[in-house]
This record gives C-alpha cells, structure tokens and sequence, in this order.
C-alpha cells in the first residue's frame, strides 16, 4: 500500500516535542550559540527523563517487545530530530541517549554488547555515546585511518588520535558515557583491517585534548580525543567473533550504522530547513505579502517562485527522509535511499537558509533573529556524516554497481 | 501509516501497463515522433490495458475505483515508454475522469459508458489557450449564461485528436470561475482548426479549436447548475503530467547511465568520472524524491485532504523542473551523440519542455 497519513503515535510524539522545541529550545537558542561551551543541562536533564518516561528517542524501541502492527522506531526517530532541530540543531545534538556512539552499537554489536554498553542511557541521569572516526589527515577517506588496535592478551591497546567527535567532552568527561572508536588491527589491510572498539569514559590513555569553536551547532560540543596507550577488554571490539577475521565486515558495520544515521541526519537538516522557511514566511504575512497557490510561472511574483520551489523542496526531501526510514524499519535495504535523502537535505536545508537570509536582507543578516544562525547552523549537514559529495559517490556507486575502485 | 509500496493489485496493473511501455509505446516512439503520427492498434493496445476502464465504477460502465495514486503508477510507466504515446492513451481520461469527480448522475450515467464500454476512442479536453500569460484560473474563453444555457466563445489550443473527436470537454470562464462544459463534436460553432505545430510530443496531434457564439443547454455545463469546483480536476491534472514527465525522467535518466558506462574516454568509460557519475546520482535522487512527492499528492487526492491541491501544485512545479533537469543532463551526458537524432535522448529533452504546459493534457 501507499500511504502518507501519519500514525497516531507518530502525532503524539510530534505534538509533545512541539512543544519541547518551542518552549525549551527556541528561548535559549541564542544565548547557547553566544556562549559556545556552556552545556544547556535544563534541556538535557528534561529530555532524558521525557525519553525515559515514554522510551522516545531510544534506537530500537520495537525490539525485544510483542509488537502490534508495523514497526516504526526509525519513523519516529526522525520525526523526532526534525522537530528538536526545528527547536535548535545545536541544543538538539546534546540529546542524551547516545547518538551516534548507540548507533554504531546498535548497528554493528553483538546482543550481549548492546545490552552491555546501551543499558546506561535508560538510567538516572543523562548519558552521553560518541563516534571517533576522523582524524587529522583522512575524513571522507576513512580507509586511511591511522589509529590502531594490537591484540595484548585479553585487551586491545589503542593508539592514535581522533577529531571532530561530536559530544565527544560530554560522552567522556561530563557524563560516564563512551567513544566508538575506529581503528586498524592490520595496517596493511585497508578496509579489511578496520574495527570499532567501545572506549568508557575514564579509561586510562584516553584524553579529550581540544574543544572546536565553530561556525555554527555551538551548542554542540565537538572535540579531538588521543588514545595512547589506551586498553579496553577483548570484548569491547564491535561485532560477532567472526568480526575479528580478516574480512571488510567490521567496515562494513561502519557503513551500516551510516545506513541508519544519514536518514536521520538528513531529518535533522530538513528541521533547520523548516525553521527558516516557516520563519519567512511568518515575515512576510506580517508584511502583507500573500503566496498564491496555483499561478503558472509567468505570474508569479520572485517571492512566490522562491517560496514554491522551496516549499517543494522541502517536502519532497522529507519524503524522501522518510522512505529511507521506513525501509529501515521494514527491515529492508536502504542504502540507496539513505544517500539519497542525505543529499537532498543537505542540498535543501543549504539552499533554503541562503535564500531566507537572503530575502529577509537586513532582518536575516541581524543576531536580532535566528536565520543566520539557521544558515550558520545549517552548513553542517552538508558536511558530516558524510559530506555531500561522498553521498554523491555513495549513489552513484549504487547505482552504477561499481566498486570504490572503479568510482572514487 | 506511512507505506510507499503499491498494492499487489496495482503492482499487477503496473506491471501490464510497463510491459506494454517496453514492447511497443518505445519501439514505436521515435518513427511516431518522425512521421506525426501513432499507429492507431498501438493506442487501441494501450487502451485495452484498462487503467481508465479500471478507476470507473461498474454502474458507469467500468470495472473499478478512481485512485489518483493508480493512477500516477500506471503513468509514471506511460511516461517511461513514450510521453507523445501515452498521452494519446490517456487522452479519454481528461474526459472522462473530470464527468467521474464532477459530474451529476445523469451526466455520469449517460456519458462515461460510450467512453469506457468501447474500443478507444477521441474524448478529450480543451483547457490550454494559446497565450502567453494563459492561466488555468483566469481563462480567455467566456461563457455566458442565458435563457436555458450557456454561450461560450474563445479559442483553444493543444486539443488532441480534435480533428475525430467524438466530444470535448471545453473549459471556460464563466463570471469569473473556470467551468467545465460538455460539447459534442458537431455543434454548431465549433471549428477545428490547424494542427499545432509542436516541438515534442510530435507523434500526438493536436489542434486548435475556436467556439464562436457556441449554444449550449444547461446540461451541458459540468456539474448542472450548480457547476463544479475546478480545483479537484487541475490538481488531478497535475499529478499525472507530473507522473509522466518523472516517467520520461527514468527512462533519460537510465539511458544516459547505461550509455555512461559503455562509452569510454580517458582510458575509463565515462561513468567513473566524478562529472558524470554526480549528474547521474543527483539525476536518480531528484527523481526519486519528486517521485515520492507526487505519490503524496495523489494520495491526498484521493483521501479528500485539505490541502491536496496545493500539493500537487508542488509537486506539478518540481516535476516540470526535474523532468526538464534530467532530460536536459541525458543529452548533456551523451554529449555530441546526445543531439543526434539516433538517439532518443534529444526527444525526451524536447518532450520535456513540455511538461510545464501540458498539464491538461493528462489526467489522473
């Protein structure tokens, strides 16, 4: 069947982080971008008792219960990061329950290891999870990555260092949280020597060394991570034993957990997208300036034209949103459509802020309103979790049916 | 719930409707486009497969329920095989269908069974006048009311098969409001006039038609005395060139891939060039996206959403766009080959720019 009516349980939830976004995200969206480190805990605190109350937000709320009908953890997942980044995409990254850290787990662990290591976001206080994959001299090039993971015994000692690790300060000195790291067991092996490692907060080796002032999401904390000499138990590497072999699965369990991340990302992206469109268009009803549906080019006045072409955008971006997650919840292949939607947001959410601000003029370029912030805010998605060119070479690659090395 | 998988039922018609696309509206496509003309067993072919047939209920003579979303499935695989070709097999829809969701009784009863019991036939509409600046809700062509009916003058344009048609459905204004009236083909007043000369869909022709001092009865106007709301009929127009234009869209987008891969230059065939690897990966995101968006129009459409109309507007402007992108970058794609005529890619570009304004020309 096609269908777009949106499930009831879907509607609750949307109308209840309406409210959180609008009411504890939107009043103090200014003063946590003027204020680069200050953590919002008010928001923090209050989102991790609301998820624990309801189980919103976990990663796999279907799991492990007797479900009635179709599942829609992922459905929900992305509603929900639109309607915080709507809020604020900076505050809205300071979501406890473990990001992306939990992603890589939920994706690439064992049963033991998700119940091991995803446990903690369910206790008293909020806990935070992170994913070190960047380093100084490779991003998008994750292949290159230089950290490494010896054997010694019953442990892996990790050595390297990592950048741009999203809440990386709040997974591992603010609260009792944990990094996914990425590092090498084989050098030589490319790919195939790749595997993620859990690193708890407080492991010994393992320091938070630079906090990142930036140009938007300040709300945010990204930071550098050194590992030296840092041990963590055996089994503290992602994945079933066979993982250990010397095959490209622990990457490709990289490549999983960005199945189910870039969806949501891109949800993320088009929040900040609806912010500002919505934003000028409230401007211009105060104006007076009314959009006509239904006029042909010809008649439409350059505002109308602007606003159609992104209200289109926008949509069509978001469905596209949500078939990547809803294959995620069927169960099926969305590597394809979790390119796709990634590029589409980030292309969306880049072009709609540019155009906001650039038809607010005075208003949009003043700190009195949040556009430039939006438009500061909003290049982000265009670049992590995958830059807009990699999503590019991503779908095309898929669907071409080539390999990295005939298409890189 | 959200479900973007058609039904088995639809997937079944799909699959008749993309069989029929691959084995005769394509191998037909380009010596129609050359010669101006589609064989009338390959319309009649097409006909047969019974998508209008399927969305009218039994007591009018058909064998189903009008579903935009069908529909646009059913379309977007027309569109794929040849836009020019599945115009000419949808054209009794943007008769039939507008009687189906505005009609009276009687106006259904009577006039959708010689459309739907029989072999193809040329119903069709007259909306498109030939304008610059023409626009749907403001209309050239008049209609007066006077005692017992309606006279309606003006000129129309774009109107297929007017040459044999049976009976037209004629769009006027009338105080204002575009309304729709019910003209058989020998009325006094109407005149056929030349064929348009287009630059794509050349196989379908289509023609201009001058109403002069055009007396109607009462019956004639769509929906009796109390006429229709127009907005349903345009956005149900809407979906369906949408769905057509992302249809041809495939079909450029899929070609131009498939020539990317075999065509070498550098040592590598072109597709592993990040220049022509990217157009083709943003060429299957946009129409995978304005796909979804018009899936979501019909959708609306067919479950009385309030702001259906506004939607397929959306996505009428984002498939016109994309339809013009993607057709635009197979050509570009193909390069010098692209603008040689061996090659279908220039005549879906040529087709392509039309889908901004043959929005009437289809329906869904």
């Amino acid at each position: 069947m096609i269908d777009f009516e949106m499930p009831n349980s879907i509607r609750k939830l949307v109308t209840m982080l309406d409210t959180v976004a609008e009411n504890m995200m939107r009043p103090v969206s200014r003063h946590f971008d003027e204020n680069e480190h200050e953590i919002p805990w008010d928001y923090i605190n209050f989102m991790h008792q609301a998820m624990r109350a309801t189980g919103a937000g976990s990663l796999a709320p279907d799991e492990g219960k007797k479900r009635e009908g179709p599942r829609t953890g992922y459905q929900k997942l992305a509603f929900m990061l639109e309607v915080l980044s709507w809020g604020d995409a900076g505050i809205y990254l300071d979501t406890p329950g473990g990001g992306l850290g939990a992603a890589a787990v939920e994706a690439a662990g064992t049963d033991e290891q998700k119940a091991k290591f995803l446990e903690r976001f369910t206790g008293e206080t909020p806990i935070f999870a992170a994913m070190a994959m960047t380093e100084p001299h490779c991003g998008s090039d994750t292949a290159k990555i230089r950290a490494t993971a010896v054997r010694d015994g019953d442990e892996w000692v990790l050595n390297g260092e990592k950048i741009f690790v999203t809440a990386g300060h709040k997974s591992l000195i603010d609260t009792e949280g944990f990094v996914v790291v990425w590092a090498t067991i084989d050098p030589s092996a490319g790919r195939a020597g790749m595997r993620s490692f859990v690193v708890e907060a407080g492991t010994p080796g393992c320091t938070v060394t630079k906090l990142e002032e930036k140009l938007g999401i300040r709300a945010s904390d990204t930071v550098s991570v050194v590992l030296q000499d840092c041990r963590v138990p055996f089994e503290n590497l992602l994945g079933s034993p066979e993982v250990q072999k010397k095959t490209t699965k622990g990457f490709k369990g990289a490549m999983a957990t960005f199945d189910a991340t870039r969806p949501l990302i891109a949800a993320s992206a088009l929040g900040v997208a609806r912010a500002a469109l919505e934003t000028l268009k409230e401007k211009l009803e105060e104006q007076g300036v009314e959009i006509r549906y239904g006029l042909p080019r010809s008649r439409m006045t350059n505002i109308e034209r602007e606003i159609v072409d992104m209200e289109a955008m926008l949509r069509s971006g978001w469905l596209l949103v949500l078939k990547a997650v809803w294959l995620l919840d069927e169960r099926k292949s969305n590597t394809l459509e979790s390119s796709m939607s990634k590029v589409r947001a980030g292309d969306v959410v880049t072009k709609v802020t540019q155009r906001a601000l650039q038809l607010l003029g005075p208003l949009g370029f003043s700190r009195d309103m949040l556009i430039e912030k939006w438009f500061r805010d909003a290049k982000i998605n265009d670049i992590f979790e995958g830059t807009g060119q990699i999503n590019r070479m991503v779908v095309a690659r898929r669907i071409l049916g080539y390999t990295r090395r005939e298409l890189s | 719930m959200y479900a973007f998988e058609p039904t088995e039922e639809q997937r079944m018609l799909v699959d008749a409707v993309k069989r029929y696309a691959v084995n005769d509206l394509r191998p037909a496509a380009r010596e129609a486009d050359e010669t101006g003309e589609l064989p009338q067993d390959l319309i009649e072919k097409g006909w047969e497969l019974g998508v209008l047939q399927a969305s009218i209920p039994e007591d009018y003579g058909g064998f189903g329920e009008h579903s935009a979303v069908t529909g646009v499935l059913a379309a977007e695989e027309l569109g794929w095989g040849d836009l020019a070709g599945g115009l000419a097999v949808m054209a009794p829809s943007t008769y039939a269908l507008p009687i189906l969701l505005a009609g009276t009784d009687e106006q259904k009863s009577e006039l959708l069974p010689p459309v739907i019991e029989a072999e193809w036939k040329p119903y069709v509409a007259a909306l498109i006048e030939p304008s610059f600046d023409f626009y749907v809700g403001e209309l050239g062509t008049t209609a007066v009311s006077k005692k017992g009916g309606y006279v309606l003058n003006g000129t129309k344009a774009y109107v297929p098969y007017a040459d044999k048609a049976q009976a037209f459905l004629v769009y006027a204004n009338l105080d204002g409001k575009t309304q729709a009236f019910i003209i058989p083909a020998d009325t006094k007043g109407l005149t056929v006039g030349e064929r348009d000369l287009l630059m794509g869909i050349r196989g379908l022709p289509t023609f201009k038609l001058t109403l002069e001092d055009v007396n109607l009865p009462a019956e004639a106007r769509l929906g009796g005395d109390e006429g229709h709301e127009s907005e349903l009929i345009i956005a149900s127009s809407y979906v369906a060139i949408s769905a057509l234009g992302i249809g041809m869209s495939r079909a450029a987008y899929e070609y131009a891939m498939e020539y990317a891969k075999e065509r070498e230059a550098f040592d590598v065939p072109i597709a592993q060039k990040q220049s022509i690897a990217f157009m083709l990966a943003e060429m299957a995101t946009d129409i995978e996206s304005v796909r979804l968006l018009v899936w979501e129009a019909a959708w609306k459409l067919d479950n009385g959403k309030e702001d259906a109309f506004k939607t397929a507007y959306l996505a009428f402007n984002a498939a016109s766009d994309t339809t013009m992108m993607v057709t635009d970058r197979a050509v570009q794609v193909l390069g010098g080959h692209g603008y040689i005529r061996e090659h279908p890619v220039e005549m879906w570009m040529r087709n392509g720019g039309g889908i901004p304004t043959l929005s009437s020309l289809a329906m869904a």
